[in-house]
């Protein structure tokens, strides 16, 4: 059961990560779009963006792990 | 087939010649050979007959005491075995040889553990036991061995050391001119960390102090993610996903925060402007709780994106025993180098995120009042 839920929960984080990671991405592409000689800072500030919400997404995937080990 | 799908074709096709184990597919245990004590008996007994994907995944992630290279087909393991150093409080200092504990064996009274002490996990670590096989004492001692990881920590401080030094001896003799070799590789990217995020984050006067510390964290991090990729021998031990190595990167940067924390960063914790005196009792340990999250994480983003991509690697990869058919390499193959060029993404990604990351509380440790 525990793994289960251990398993639930990661899906759960995944859900959280995607949608943030798919708002920047959405965003940065109206970004870029309505300004393309500003698409380099655009990107690396996504990049980063989505690296720190990837490093959040991944505590909870981390916790899975523990309580299912 | 135009001369441009050439290079993809031969890719895939090398691919499938390097990363294809060739042994048999019904599981990994030896066949016939010799069967030296009964830890091998009980390796074959439950895992002869199936593929466990699980067990197979966490020894690969999980640190070790040998290297182990290839399984003849004969059963015989070929392996680096590093040396084991142990300090016991009954009998000293113990150094020999992995082997010699290898496989269940016992020697000088130590032996890998099993089960479980109280609530402590002894899978992976050394006991030790007296003649009747019990623990003798507290029973574990103090290992201080040059397990798969450490050995991997020293081979990347030679190849750094070796490649900077050289660096700095060249800069030394020629001055800053036109760069050559290694030069041109290197210098953009120290540039662009003393450029894009020593100097934005700490200001122009300090961050000299800052950056040395800046650039060996990068470097170490890049290269020692790099490193795990490369599946072959000295290479492939997970070192950044390994939580003790990232937190000590972690708890570095967090001493040199606070060592470096001026009046007004402490005046932030303690009596943050702007917020009236009674709501000090939640301020004060909401700033406190604070000062430690953020090194945490820094310790958890690393540790979890580098070891959740080799997880998926060898997931990727065992499923082909899974399976148990050889046509479900390629499948599996070109999604391998997919997630390997991802990871390799992953690896600057990471390193440059934690540079940054670090850079930021510092500076953030040494505000210049604007306000008022």
């Amino acid at each position: 059961m525990t793994g289960t839920l251990a398993a639930i929960g990661a899906g759960l984080a995944v859900i959280g990560a995607g949608l943030g990671i798919g708002l920047i991405g959405g965003r940065a592409m109206d970004a870029i779009a309505r300004q393309p000689e500003a698409g380099g800072k655009i990107q690396t500030a996504m990049i980063i963006s989505a690296a720190l919400i990837e490093g959040v997404a991944l505590f909870a995937v981390v916790v899975s792990m523990m309580s299912n080990s | 087939m135009s001369f441009r799908s050439v290079p993809l074709f031969a890719t895939l096709i090398i691919g499938f010649i390097l990363l294809s184990p060739g042994y048999d597919l019904k599981g990994q245990e030896p066949h016939g050979g010799e069967h030296e004590s009964e830890a091998v008996q009980h390796e074959e007994e439950s895992g002869s007959e199936g593929f466990n994907a699980s067990e197979y995944i966490m020894e690969h992630i999980a640190d070790s005491h040998e290297w182990h290279i290839l399984t003849k087909p004969n059963g015989e393991h070929v392996s680096v075995y590093l040396p084991v150093i142990l300090y016991s409080k009954h009998s000293g200092l113990h150094i020999f040889s992995s082997k010699k504990i290898a496989h269940g064996h016992s020697h000088e009274g130590f032996q890998m553990g099993h089960g479980k002490l109280g609530d402590k996990n002894l899978e992976g670590v050394i006991v030790e036991v007296d003649e009747h096989g019990e623990m003798a004492g507290e029973g574990i001692p103090l290992d201080l061995s040059i397990t798969k990881n450490v050995f991997m920590m020293m081979l990347s401080v030679i190849i750094l050391l070796s490649l900077f030094l050289s660096l700095a001896r060249s800069y030394k003799r020629t001055g800053i001119s036109e760069p050559k070799g290694i030069q041109g590789f290197l210098e953009p990217v120290i540039v662009f960390i003393e450029e894009d995020v020593a100097i934005p984050n700490l200001g122009e006067e300090k961050y000299h102090r800052y950056l040395p510390y800046l650039l060996t964290v990068f470097f170490f991090i890049l290269l020692n993610n790099l490193m795990g990729l490369i599946p072959f021998f000295p290479f492939g031990a997970n070192v950044t996903g390994n939580i003790a190595v990232t937190g000590v990167l972690a708890v570095i940067t967090f001493l040199i925060t606070q060592f470096s924390g001026n009046r007004g960063y402490w005046q932030h914790i303690f009596n943050t402007p702007g917020v009236p005196v009674w709501l000090a009792p939640i301020m004060i340990p909401v700033e406190i709780i604070g000062m430690f999250t953020k090194p945490f994480a820094l310790m958890i983003r690393l540790f979890a994106n580098i070891t959740a991509g080799h997880i998926i690697v060898l997931s990727l990869l065992s499923m082909i025993f899974i399976f148990k058919s050889v046509g479900m390499s390629i499948p599996s193959m070109v999604m391998v180098l997919f997630m390997d060029c991802i990871e390799i993404l992953v690896a600057f990604l990471q390193a440059y995120i934690f540079t940054l990351l670090s850079a930021l509380f510092i500076g953030l440790a040494m505000p210049e009042h604007h306000h008022d």
